[in-house]
């Protein structure tokens, strides 16, 4: 029972009727994991997380954190998350220290607590020599680490972190990465995060949530989501433009071969072992080899296989992600 | 590390905690707080001061007013007399100018309740600056709302009521500000208070304001909290701030209005705001026309703020 923190059931929302954002997605978050909603940008990732902190009432289905319900209980279950929105949030005109002091004073922690708090978090997001600076000033990594210190005022049992590394350059995000390793680590919190960067979600989440459309295609750790791939992936190229899927098909280990863009996406166990043997068959049958590569699954191999594209190919320009995202905020009401 | 909070933020210190962050970022921006005190500013120099209806009626008006000198022949009189009486155009000239300005007055008097158009229409001012400020004010939740503040601030235990409050607080307190600076800059303008003016009617002034600025603000935190399009808000400010100053007394008395405008102006607001204010300050205060003024006024902030902070509500918790 108080294993599992979130439980989420048929949990569903539609905006305005017709779009729906999130269809009937179901999923149990364990004590103490870090929890990767993993998916393209309008996957429903966001309003998913939105549901569960309380800002968006499911049209359907249910959830529980910490075994309150998000819509009878809402607002117990508002006192013990914690929240990081993807949007920077702080307020540009006050200073760090005031920003995470309106926190505190929106979860009504007691001042005197609260100071030493906000002082001990602006420590640990090493933001202390600039606490009296307005945010106004700060830099798109010091606000990140603002806004997670603002996120964990109230001591939350649970964290919700929104695309947590969002428009951060590759250093920054490598930082955030450790920061959110030191939360878990310090205050032995569950973490719900969103991401749509792979890298991100191999490298933090315990278990990972691929999300497509608004629905969930697959859960597991990111091992298990690898393996069950079945083994590595050998994409090869021939010369002539003829089906060869059969042909390769016939081939010992192979386990399933995807004609795409002409080259072969081959699936099969021992791929070091197995690439030879398929080179060796394709020439028997007079065909010639131009390119052939190996590679031991990754997310993105997950990915393409449950959603039929690359993270990398609904990834667009900034202009189309904000665009995307005023639309479906505008949908939301937000 | 383990220990959680479990304690409920009151609704006061949720509602202490936003307002004094609205303050923060007011009292950061001044320029904002300057430009909006500047448009009333220059309609108070350049209208109030050029419309200067009591010169039309004044001695100075006639000051070019040349009368011949009149001779009346001594027979014509009664008695009769001999030779001829003469009238100094001059004095006829004088005469009639008094009578004039007397009947000038009169009519100032009359209509506008006091001889100086300048007082009048200064005091009007300060209904117009409290309905800017106060939509202003109610428009900064569409940028809470834009920036993801007021999603995170939902996502907490506050109380929904202090984000509501907390803003109309705000509308409130900035339009008391911002009014008092009307008045101050007025008065330094020229603004003749009447001599039963004292400081004590200030209070009764800001209750005017905050009646006003409660029901105003709710309405269109609702409307803003609302509404998919940014524009939309300030729109909405531009097409209703002109019909709202004109059909009132804030530039005109209402009885000499044609009747359609004063059915119109008989219901705005700013009609009682404007006419409580001037009988604080520049009328000597009649009691029963206040009570008038501040019971319309408190139906109105009754109604809409109900209006506007069950759909401001609904919205949040929904």
């Amino acid at each position: 029972m108080n294993d599992e923190v979130i439980i989420a059931e048929e949990l569903t929302k539609v905006f305005n009727k017709s779009l729906v954002a999130v269809d009937h997605i179901s999923f149990r978050v364990k004590s103490g994991e870090i929890f990767g909603f993993l998916g393209p940008n309008g996957a429903g990732k966001t309003t998913t997380i939105s549901m569960l902190i309380t800002v968006l009432r499911p049209t359907e289905g249910t959830a529980s954190v910490l075994g309150y319900d998000i819509v009878r209980q809402a607002n117990d279950v508002r006192k013990v998350i914690g929240v990081v929105p993807q949007e920077y949030t702080a307020d540009e005109d006050l200073t760090g220290y005031e920003n995470i002091m309106l926190c505190a004073d929106l979860y009504g922690i007691p001042r005197e607590i609260a100071k030493k708090r906000a002082l001990e978090l602006l420590e640990m997001v090493e933001l202390t020599q600039f606490k009296d600076k307005r945010v106004e000033t700060y830099s798109g990594g010091m606000r990140r680490r603002l806004e997670l210190a603002c996120g964990l005022i109230n001591r939350p049992k649970v964290l919700f972190l929104d695309e947590p590394t969002l428009g951060l350059d590759v250093q920054t995000r490598t930082a955030t990465w450790n920061y959110i390793h030191k939360l878990k680590e310090e205050y032995g919190m569950t973490i719900f995060m969103t991401t749509h960067y792979l890298e991100e979600a191999d490298a933090l989440c315990d278990r990972i949530a691929i999300i497509d459309k608004g629905r969930i295609v697959s859960i597991g750790t990111p091992r298990e989501l690898k393996d069950s791939l079945g083994g590595d992936i050998i994409t090869i190229s021939i010369k002539e433009s003829v089906d060869v899927s059969e042909l390769i098909r016939g081939v010992a280990h192979v386990k399933d071969v995807k004609k795409e863009n002409g080259s072969y996406r081959i699936k099969a166990e021992f791929g070091e072992v197995t690439a030879p043997l398929i080179i060796e068959a394709l020439r028997k049958g007079g065909y010639t080899v131009t390119r052939l590569s190996l590679t031991e699954p990754t997310l993105n191999e997950v990915y393409l296989e449950y959603t039929g594209r690359t993270l990398r190919d609904s990834e667009e320009s900034k202009e189309a992600i904000r665009m995307q995202r005023m639309i479906l905020r505008r949908a939301r009401g937000g | 590390m383990s220990e959680t909070n479990n304690c409920s933020p009151s609704l006061l210190r949720g509602l202490w905690a936003l307002t004094v962050r609205e303050l923060k970022k007011w009292l950061k921006d001044p320029v904002m707080v300057l430009m909006l005190v500047l448009q009333p500013l220059i309609w108070m120099g350049l209208l109030g001061k050029s419309m200067n209806l009591n010169a039309i009626f004044s001695i100075n008006s006639f000051s070019y007013l040349e009368m011949p000198d009149i001779y009346i022949p001594g027979s014509l009189l009664k008695p009769p007399v001999s030779g001829t009486l003469v009238i100094p155009g001059s004095l006829i000239a004088q005469q009639l100018q008094q009578m004039f300005s007397d009947v000038g007055a009169r009519i100032m008097q009359a209509s506008f309740g006091v001889t100086d158009y300048f007082s009048y229409m200064a005091v009007g001012m300060v209904s117009m600056i409290v309905v800017m400020t106060t939509m202003f004010t109610g428009f900064s939740i569409v940028w809470d709302r834009r920036l993801g503040f007021l999603n995170k601030i939902i996502s907490t235990p506050v109380s929904r009521a202090a984000i509501i409050f907390s803003k109309i607080l705000n509308a409130t307190l900035r339009a008391v500000f911002q009014a008092t600076v009307i008045l101050a800059l007025a008065y330094l303008l020229g603004l003749q208070l009447s001599p039963k003016f004292t400081p004590f009617n200030l209070l009764g002034i800001y209750a005017a304001i905050f009646l006003v600025s409660v029901g105003l603000s709710s309405i269109f935190i609702a409307f803003s909290l609302r509404t998919t399009r940014m524009e939309r808000p300030m729109q909405i400010i531009n097409l209703i701030m002109m019909p709202l100053m004109f059909a009132s007394n804030i530039f005109f008395p209402i009885s000499l209005m044609p009747d359609w405008m004063q059915a119109v102006a008989k219901v705005n607001p700013l009609s009682y705001l404007t006419d409580a204010v001037r009988e604080l300050t520049i009328l000597p205060p009649d009691g029963s026309v206040l009570m008038l003024d501040f019971a319309y006024l408190g139906i109105f902030a009754v109604i809409l703020s109900a209006i506007g902070i069950v759909l401001s509500w609904k919205y949040l918790t929904k």
